[in-house]
């Protein structure tokens, strides 16, 4: 398990990725009041607790890296850039969404920011990354894919395919993708120990020949640190590697899982002192970069950010009936 | 016009392809080194390299899955399936990946992939070897399903599916691989959802696809020593699929017979003859015909195989009793 190191990161990048981790939790739990309301349909899962896994990885990445995730997608295309109104938009099923109101909130996409979506079905698109990982390489860039999954996935064939492929066309550094696996700890309500006869599941790369290392997902410091050397290996090398960030959900599955009889309150009660926000706020404190006066600032900014992006969605058009028939063939 | 084989056919037109467009590369179990198991790639990776013809391990779930993601940034790959039995631990990349990922992004992405090899029947290869997939995968919108019967419709349809914008399952053979045909030479192409009338004929019309088209064409050839002259119709595309053809001819014969190798329940034979019901009803003469594979796992025994496919008499005989 790595640990926190001494920070290399500017008292101005702190500080930012405080107010995303804010303004993505905000978000998040307005996603939940409005799926509550009716506005938001189908499925919704949100990432609270989960949120400086993406913020550290793609805080690593560059701006021409691509990345792939699971349904739990929404703080990923928030930190990278995204127009929140227009996620937002996607989630009320709504024209101006990320991807007109057809995918929602399991396949958020953008393109022209290298996310390469959102997948629903549990380990379905790590084959994809690799693959995308090959082409980059084929073409002649050095730029990186970043596959995002939780532990659920690790026990799919999809997993297990890929990560034999990218190994091995790993050796010939033809696969720079980085395996982040999200170990929120469940599979919907089947703990780790439960459904994985190794449970440290960063050793199950060693089969693929895969460099593989454990990292705590909580701190957005540590995240971002293992992923910059990461990330920087992979880009040099071609080869994958695997990181099993350990981070914990503080909301249910999705939605309907309100009881959640998988899990006791102290439990999350436990992990909860270890939330993500909390952690960088005491840093920040610690080194006099935050007080009250300034911790109210963020939170009545990334409330009227949230605000602005319900109102965008609230405004934006349905999709027309035209578009029930586009995007099903390119031609 | 030359001649050649439907395996020439196939394999010079992927080459043509790979030397005029380097973002076409090759992945399949032994389709390198070993040369193919029907030899379609013989001599492209010495030809191309590893990097453009990539051997893979048994793995399709994985180097499909891999092959669409080359796809959605901007590759041309081409995959083959040993036979279209083994796309099956696929089916999930294919059906939930390569077939929605252009719609639920609203647009975002393209998946130009070609999935091809053999599917069907009819060499012994029992249970897990003989299927016939199109209805399978036609049901599915966001692919296009091609099935060509002739090299020069192998030709035709690969190169459009090459420069196709979808994702593409493209059936062949096995049992046509070394069928010989005039096939155009250069810049030929055949576009999806094209059915031709391959032989012409005023008593009832004959609708088949692939290995079943040959079949057919015998049919119609003994039929027409009885004097009854058949209109024979290759569909070449499942999907999109080409009713306006089917009709147009069903409605000069007013008869109509739909052969298909696949198993007769919700198959592309069903999907046809109402099709014809819906666009000729008040054209018919007779109701329409099925002739289709037995509602049977394929079996190994040579005797009871044969009992299992539609042959030549079995066509002519529906052929005889719509015309009844």
């Amino acid at each position: 398990m790595q640990h926190a190191q001494p920070v290399t990161v500017p008292a101005e990048t702190l500080l930012e990725w405080y107010r995303t981790l804010v303004f993505c939790r905000r978000f998040e739990e307005q996603t939940e009041r409005s799926f509550r309301r009716g506005k938001i349909g189908g499925y919704l899962h949100v990432a609270i607790g989960q949120e400086a896994v993406p913020l550290g990885f793609l805080s690593a990445a560059r701006a021409d890296d691509v990345f792939f995730v699971s349904y739990r997608d929404h703080v990923h295309t928030l930190v990278r850039g995204t127009d929140p109104g227009a996620v937002m938009a996607e989630l009320y099923g709504k024209l101006g969404g990320t991807c007109k109101g057809k995918g929602g909130s399991m396949h958020l996409f953008d393109v022209s920011r290298g996310n390469y979506g959102g997948y629903g079905i549990v380990g379905g698109h790590i084959p994809l990354a690799v693959g995308a990982a090959y082409a980059l390489r084929y073409q002649g860039t050095d730029r990186v894919c970043l596959c995002f999954f939780g532990d659920g996935a690790m026990n799919s064939g999809a997993l297990h395919e890929a990560a034999n492929l990218a190994g091995l066309w790993g050796r010939e550094g033809l696969c720079p993708v980085v395996f982040v696996v999200e170990n929120n700890q469940y599979g919907m309500g089947t703990s780790v120990e439960r459904a994985s006869a190794v449970a440290e599941l960063a050793r199950r790369f060693d089969a693929y020949d895969i460099p593989n290392e454990r990292c705590d997902g909580m701190d957005v410091v540590v995240v971002y640190e293992v992923a910059r050397r990461v990330v920087d290996q992979v880009r040099r090398t071609g080869r994958p590697y695997a990181v099993e960030t350990i981070t914990y959900r503080f909301s249910g599955h999705g939605a309907a899982d309100l009881f959640q009889p998988y899990r006791t309150k102290e439990e999350v009660e436990r992990w909860r002192q270890r939330d993500p926000i909390l952690l960088l706020e005491r840093r920040l404190r610690q080194e006099g970069l935050l007080d009250d006066a300034r911790v109210r600032e963020v939170e009545a900014w990334a409330e009227q950010r949230v605000q602005e992006a319900v109102a965008f969605a609230e405004a934006s058009p349905e999709p027309p009936p035209e578009e029930l028939y586009r995007d099903v063939y390119g031609g | 016009m030359p001649e050649m084989t439907y395996r020439e056919a196939l394999r010079s037109t992927l080459v043509e392809e790979m030397d005029r467009d380097p973002r076409v590369l090759l992945l399949g179990e032994d389709i390198g080194v070993y040369q193919g198991t029907f030899r379609i790639t013989e001599g492209l990776l010495e030809r191309y390299g590893p990097r453009r013809v990539i051997d893979t391990p048994i793995s399709e779930l994985g180097f499909i899955g891999a092959a669409i993601g080359m796809a959605m940034l901007g590759l041309r790959p081409v995959v083959e399936v040993m036979t279209w039995n083994f796309s099956l631990p696929a089916a999930d990349q294919i059906l939930q990946n390569a077939a929605k990922v252009r719609y639920f992004s609203g647009g975002q992405v393209s998946v130009p992939l070609v999935i091809r090899g053999p599917n069907g029947a009819g060499v012994q290869l029992s249970a897990q070897h003989s299927q016939s997939l199109e209805s399978f995968y036609g049901h599915f919108p966001g692919l296009r399903v091609v099935a060509p019967a002739t090299p020069a419709d192998a030709r035709g349809l690969l190169r459009t599916a090459l420069r196709a914008e979808d994702p593409v399952i493209f059936l062949e053979h096995a049992a046509l691989y070394g069928m010989r045909g005039p096939v155009p030479e250069a810049d030929y192409t055949v576009p999806f959802g094209q059915a031709a009338v391959v032989r012409p004929g005023r008593d009832v019309t004959v609708v088949a696809y692939s290995r079943m088209l040959h079949l057919a064409l015998a049919a119609a050839d003994e039929l027409a020593q009885e004097g009854v002259e058949c209109e024979v119709v290759d569909l070449r595309c499942l999907r999109p699929l080409d009713m306006d053809t089917v009709a147009e001819s069903v409605r000069r014969t007013h008869r109509a017979v739909v052969v298909q190798e696949q198993w007769p329940l919700f198959g592309a034979a069903a999907e046809v003859a109402t099709g014809i019901y819906e666009r000729c009803f008040d054209d018919l003469d007779a109701p329409v015909e099925r002739v289709t594979g037995e509602d049977v796992p394929a079996p190994y025994a040579r005797n009871l195989e044969k009992l299992a496919f539609p042959d030549e008499s079995r066509i002519a005989q529906a052929v005889r009793r719509v015309l009844q």
